[in-house]
């Protein structure tokens, strides 16, 4: 039986203000509050809700065969559960139905992954207990900021315990193979890849309402069509896209959620089910491997790392960040290390692309880069201030491990010399 | 297809951006092999450039008809134009102009410059005009900026050629709005008569179209383009402890030099390694030189006076960041020139090369804190200098007159009917 996997993101990053060099040092506050609301309101409002509403009419009207995944990155469920906590809600009612997967990923959209990994793990489990928190249930299947895998990334997240991990079917890593079966990673064969279906995926964001495509308009019984036509072997269908692909990529009145809507109906029809990425790693044996030693993504049309790491603005930027990476660790101000998530958002590189910088609120990469600097000079400072950089990281660990034994070492002393009073106290008693 | 083309000023005499950009096109554009290119200047020196177009100068072409021999024209311009050539122009005076004061060959003496007596060398431009018209064959006309427009108007009214005219700049840009009304009809008579309006910027364009009220569909962009720089690589930055940002123009109300030395201030205030110049003069020029003394930054802000020729791309490629806040600037080459050499540079929003320059920064000319902030990315983050450093560097190099050249010729093909 053929299966098909919806899986939804949901990301949006913290955006920060107009931040001038001469605000270095007085102003420590980075973030445009008043535009963030407003992006997130319009986003619930245009998509999030209607969709959770429609998702959740699909559900019912399917005696719970319709499934679908979600993946909400970290900034995001801030951002929802301060701005537009009914969203949190309708995924709760959601969650109830038992048809819905929640997954997890770092939680501040990061690249981690790429520069530090034990950033990565770190911000993978720290999602994961945001998840278990808000919804329950701790998730399993893991997708990486912007679906980036590679080889030594999927060893990474192997050993973390994950069985399953959602990547791109990248032309250069698939070759003449097809996404719609189960691979496994390169050298561990527990690890279990699942495959975005490009196409299919593409066909409903990217080209669904546009006319000047040769299958528009598309309706749900085309669709399935296509999916009950393609070879009998060819059993998962992975269709992911941004959740905002419904209602606000795709707007209301091009039908799109009317086409959702129809899909579990002619999907049945063709005996066609659907599956959670959990499940479909479980009960699937994995066709083969798949070798990727340079990483991967969803992004753009090299499908690589060019996004946020492709000029030299983005390297700077980044190595400036990763540089303080392991002191930043060290620290324990709440302030700093929330900043800290924050400005790892892979975003914010983005938008220093010469040619991806789709969606940036800034007029040219250069701009964005300056302002980005601007603050990251900030919050170097700061972290500079609570250990001074004079000091390298293996004497500051050494000296940190020192005050905290220290700290033991004088409760278990003043511990005996309790005992000790108390002794002295019985035997003059005595 | 043969062009007429009237100019005002052709290197390497020039007195600012106009022959510069003449000469860039034509140049461009005679890379077009079937296109001949005349082109007349009030007064050529004699040692300008004709390998590829012909250069004509009004002040040797006869406007009254005076008796002369042969030895005599032949020494009098022999250096300029065959007495030949001389003699078959005379037959191309048709009308009485002995209004006009010429010398004893019949023709004017132009300065070619910009004199008090303006006006009165655009209309004796004019009257150079009819008889090239009468006597020359060509298929088409092209008028470069305002002071050639007459001459352009009344060749077109002679021959019954399409006139094409190339605004440079307009009123609205040199007076800051204070338009003064006899320029302003010269050139709105042009634009009238004129078969296809070619503008430098879309900026330019919109003014064309809105205060000189033409149809849009008459009016084209062509963008400026720069010659290429063949020992770009000779210029090299010596070795100095500070940054130094440069403003390098004329220092008058049109270019924003109070805006610049308002961002320095900021700057300065932050950082210090860094200093300012403010290369050209200008009527402006005290008045800044008190503003920096009253803001009290002069120790890092320096004033070097007019430079010309080397001097300029030497002082470009000196800085480490150049600047130019102007605040209406129909194109703008100086940029273009500063990317170059390999000088990341900021432009204000209000200048035509603003359209066409990705690696480059843009701000409001009157924002200050952008400015200021862009001024302290390029010295302080070393990746931003390099990508503006190279990217521009390639963007620029692929700026070509002759990709303008084309889209003219599209232009004229399409007057012609073609």
């Amino acid at each position: 039986m053929k299966n098909i996997c919806f899986y939804f993101q949901i990301h949006q990053p913290l955006r920060l203000k107009k931040y001038r060099f001469f605000q270095i040092g007085q102003d420590h506050y980075y973030y445009d509050d008043f535009h963030t609301e407003e992006k997130i309101r319009v986003l619930a409002e245009q998509s999030y809700l209607p969709a959770n509403r429609i998702i959740a009419d699909m559900i019912r009207s399917s005696n719970g065969k319709f499934k679908c995944a979600f993946s909400i990155s970290g900034v995001a469920l801030e951002q929802l559960e301060q701005y537009a906590p009914d969203v949190i809600d309708s995924f709760r009612e959601l969650m109830k139905t038992g048809s819905i997967e929640f997954l997890t990923e770092p939680y501040g959209h990061s690249l981690a992954s790429v520069f530090d990994a034990d950033e990565f793990e770190m911000q993978v489990n720290m999602h994961a207990d945001k998840i278990e928190n808000l919804f329950g249930k701790r998730p399993t299947t893991l997708r990486n900021t912007e679906l980036i895998y590679s080889d030594e990334i999927g060893e990474t997240i192997a050993k973390m315990g994950f069985k399953t991990v959602l990547i791109e079917e990248a032309k250069h890593v698939m070759g003449w193979k097809s996404p719609n079966f189960v691979y496994s990673h390169a050298y561990l064969n527990k690890l279990k890849l699942l495959v975005r279906n490009n196409k299919l995926s593409e066909d409903i964001f990217m080209r669904f309402s546009s006319p000047s495509w040769e299958d528009y308009p598309l309706t749900a019984e085309k669709f399935i069509g296509w999916i009950a036509s393609a070879p009998s072997e060819e059993k998962i269908f992975n269709i992911w896209m941004g959740y905002e692909s419904l209602g606000v990529v795709q707007r209301p009145e091009s039908g799109i959620f009317d086409f959702m809507k129809a899909i579990p109906y002619h999907a049945m029809e063709h005996q066609i089910g659907f599956a959670l990425p959990g499940e479909i790693a479980k009960k699937n044996e994995a066709t083969g491997s798949l070798l990727v030693t340079f990483p991967t993504s969803w992004w753009g049309h090299e499908k690589d790392l060019s996004p946020w790491n492709g000029n030299d603005l983005q390297y700077e930027a980044l190595e400036k960040l990763y540089n303080i990476s392991v002191r930043v660790r060290m620290c324990n101000d709440k302030p700093l290390l929330r900043d800290w998530l924050m400005l790892q958002t892979s975003d914010h590189f983005r938008y220093m692309s010469h040619k991806e910088a789709y969606g940036s609120h800034y007029e040219s990469p250069y701009e964005a880069f300056v302002n980005y600097m601007n603050v990251l000079a900030d919050f170097l400072d700061r972290v500079h201030a609570q250990y001074p950089s004079s000091i390298e990281n293996e004497e500051l660990n050494e000296l940190l491990k020192t005050i905290t034994h220290q700290e033991k070492e004088i409760a278990t002393l003043e511990g005996e010399v309790k005992k000790l009073k108390a002794r002295k106290i019985k035997t003059s008693d005595k | 297809m043969k062009v007429l083309m009237f100019g005002w000023e052709f290197p390497p005499h020039i007195l600012g951006g106009l022959g510069t950009a003449s000469y860039g096109l034509t140049r461009g554009m005679a890379e077009q092999e079937d296109l001949e290119l005349t082109f007349v200047i009030p007064k050529p020196h004699g040692d300008e450039d004709q390998s590829f177009l012909k250069i004509m100068g009004a002040c040797h072409i006869p406007v009254v008809w005076k008796e002369n021999s042969w030895e005599h024209v032949n020494h009098r311009i022999g250096q300029f134009m065959h007495p030949d050539e001389y003699f078959w122009l005379r037959n191309g005076i048709k009308y009485d102009y002995t209004r006009i004061y010429t010398d004893e060959l019949g023709c004017i003496n132009f300065s070619g410059r910009y004199p008090d007596n303006l006006i009165e060398e655009i209309s004796n431009y004019e009257a150079v005009a009819s008889v090239l018209a009468h006597q020359v064959q060509f298929d088409i006309i092209h008028s470069h900026d305002w002071l050639t427009y007459p001459a352009g108007v009344f060749a077109k009214h002679i021959s019954g050629k399409p006139l094409v005219i190339h605004v440079h700049a307009t009123d609205f840009d040199r007076s800051r709005g204070k338009v003064n009304p006899t320029v302003y009809s010269i050139e709105k008579r042009g634009m009238d008569v004129a078969d296809h309006i070619i503008t430098v910027s879309d900026l330019t364009r919109r003014t064309v179209i809105e205060k000189y009220h033409q149809d849009s569909r008459k009016v084209t962009t062509v963008h400026n383009a720069v010659e290429p720089l063949p020992d770009a690589d000779a210029f090299t930055k010596s070795n100095r402890k500070d940054k130094v940002v440069t403003f390098l123009g004329r220092i008058t109300m049109q270019k924003g030099p109070e805006y610049f030395v308002e961002a320095a201030h900021r700057v300065l205030q932050k950082t210090d390694g860094v200093r300012f110049v403010m290369a050209g003069s200008g009527d402006m020029m005290n008045d800044m030189i008190e503003l920096v003394a009253k803001r009290g930054i002069a120790d890092r802000f320096h004033f070097t006076g007019f430079l010309k020729g080397r001097q300029v791309h030497e002082m470009l490629a000196e800085s480490d960041v150049y600047i130019m806040p102007s605040v209406s600037e129909p194109f703008g080459i100086s940029p273009l020139e500063a990317m170059q050499v390999g000088t990341p540079t900021i432009i204000s929003k209000q200048s035509g090369c603003a359209e066409i320059l990705t690696h480059a920064i843009k701000t409001d000319y009157w924002d200050i804190d952008a400015m200021s902030d862009a001024i302290y990315g390029i010295v302080k983050y070393p990746a931003m200098y390099n990508s503006l450093r190279n990217l521009g560097k390639e963007e620029v190099n692929n700026i070509k007159w002759y990709d303008a050249g084309l889209k003219v010729r599209a232009i004229y093909d399409g007057v012609l009917g073609h």
